[in-house]
């Protein structure tokens, strides 16, 4: 099998690169396209003259939005929004080919499903403990995720993933003529966009803790070995 | 990529040759059943491309949402409106008498429509959202004159493939396409929550666009033109919304 000699098979290598490049231009269009109308409603509708969930205290790029700024920001929604939906295209479409190879080559049992000796009370609170003393990762980790890492993967590629993409869909107006219970079960369409926005913090806070211990199990050898498959020397399988 | 085998690599080949020849095949089809937008050109057309064929593919007949009475805005967002000028203000004082939806391109009768006369036409409404592209949104009842019903009425060709409709705010025109046009729930608009549309919501006559976000539902609408060629329109990208950076498909 190939993968003995590889940290990181080629597949899972070109997905993680392109969904990074995806996620990092939907963030950052997405965060500029917030910027047109930075409130949050639940239910149905929301506009100005609606009482919003809340509200993001940032001026707005359309004077529409009463800020207590005195200036707007120039506005980009046109470029943000043609670039949110291509990368969000990217993003879909290399998550399919991700869980299918995945899938197929056995890639989520071996790699990311926690053992059940993984799973016991002991090993977990063992984890929890190396974590939150930042304990630089033993040697052995070079080659296999630890159990939390493991369940915080699955979380971001089964949970959060998945409903940010269904939170970004039901905002369609398209689509959701077709399919209207994909935003009625979300409570509505202003709904499903604070949710989306929710659901973006989570994955910012993914990504910030991600390259944290990325840089704590040394940024250079894990980088390394996302790019070209290779742990590095000094870091032979154990 | 330290192991690249010559099986790889020529599987690699075989792969990348497949996948561009199916493209070019795939391209083709698009364009035969019409899911490419005019906008398909251009960094952001693969995506824009991509969006239109999937709705077009899954939710060409499919009806927006419509709501109940008591879900309707209280208060509905008029959105600002650039000034419209001496001959509109002479044209509201005279209650939009003299104001005319002229018809042409591929018809077989081109005319021209006072607001008197489509409001005399059969009427439907629906109780439907808005959607700005800007993130805000409100619920209206709606009512108009079905847009298929004016285009049976000046006998569209069976070639027409879009109909553009301008605003009398001369820099505002779009498109849609015929799945749009001929949809149900696409009106020549002249009233709103039960009463004459208001000028700040686009009155005497906007365009209603269920299934697309606000800024299809141009207000104003002053004429209509069926065609065959949307490209020969403005800069050939199907409306002044891709000119401005806006997608010309805005059901997202």
């Amino acid at each position: 099998m190939a993968e003995t000699s590889e940290r990181h098979s080629f597949f899972v290598r070109i997905t993680h690169w392109l969904t990074t490049l995806a996620f990092l231009a939907l963030l950052v269009t997405g965060l500029e396209l917030v910027v047109s109308h930075p409130r949050f409603y639940w239910g149905e509708v929301g506009n100005v003259n609606t009482e919003p969930l809340f509200k993001i205290p940032i001026p707005a790029s359309r004077s529409l939005v009463p800020t207590g700024y005195g200036y707007t920001l120039p506005d980009q929604n046109g470029w943000s929004r043609y670039l949110h939906f291509q990368s969000a295209w990217l993003l879909v479409l290399t998550g399919l080919v991700y869980v299918g190879v995945g899938l197929w080559r056995g890639h989520f049992r071996r790699a990311l499903f926690p053992t059940r000796s993984d799973l016991s009370s002991k090993r977990l609170m063992g984890s929890i403990g190396e974590h939150l003393r930042f304990r630089k990762p033993g040697a052995e980790e070079a080659w296999s995720y630890n159990v939390l890492q493991r369940l915080a993967y699955l979380l971001i590629i089964f949970v959060a993933f998945p409903l940010i993409i269904w939170t970004g869909l039901a905002m369609s107006p398209s689509l959701v003529s077709a399919f209207p219970w994909t935003v009625n079960i979300l409570g509505g369409q202003q709904s499903a966009r604070t949710l989306h926005f929710f659901l973006t913090g989570v994955l910012v806070v993914f990504l910030a803790v991600h390259v944290f211990m990325v840089i704590l199990a040394g940024f250079w050898s894990r980088s390394r070995a996302m790019i070209t498959g290779r742990a590095g020397a000094g870091q032979e399988r154990v | 990529m330290s192991k690249l085998t010559r099986r790889q690599l020529i599987a690699a080949g075989a792969v990348t040759v497949a996948g561009a020849g199916g493209l070019a095949v795939a391209a083709k089809i698009a364009r035969r059943y019409g899911l490419v937008p005019p906008d398909s050109g251009g960094i952001y057309g693969p995506g824009a491309t991509l969006t239109y064929a999937a709705q077009r593919l899954l939710t060409r007949h499919s009806m927006a949402r419509e709501f109940s009475r008591g879900q309707i805005s209280a208060k509905p967002l008029q959105n600002e409106v650039a000034p419209l000028g001496d001959e509109f203000r002479r044209l509201e004082k005279a209650g939009f008498a003299d104001w005319r939806l002229s018809v042409d391109g591929l018809v077989t009768r081109p005319g021209l429509f006072s607001v008197a006369e489509l409001k005399s036409f059969p009427r439907r409404s629906h109780i439907t959202m808005v959607q700005c592209e800007e993130g805000w949104s409100y619920i209206a009842e709606w009512e108009g004159v079905p847009l298929s019903h004016v285009l049976g009425l000046v006998g569209t060709a069976p070639q027409a493939t879009h109909v553009v409709y301008r605003s009398f705010q001369t820099d505002w025109w779009e498109s849609m396409d015929m799945a749009d046009a001929l949809h149900p729930q696409t009106l020549l608009t002249h009233g709103m929550n039960r009463g004459e549309l208001p000028v700040g919501f686009g009155g005497p006559l906007r365009m209603r666009v269920t299934r697309q976000l606000g800024y299809k539902s141009v207000k104003y609408i002053t004429s209509l033109t069926v065609t065959d060629n949307i490209k020969q329109f403005g800069k050939g990208l199907g409306s002044a919304s891709p000119e401005s950076g806006y997608a010309w498909f805005a059901g997202i």
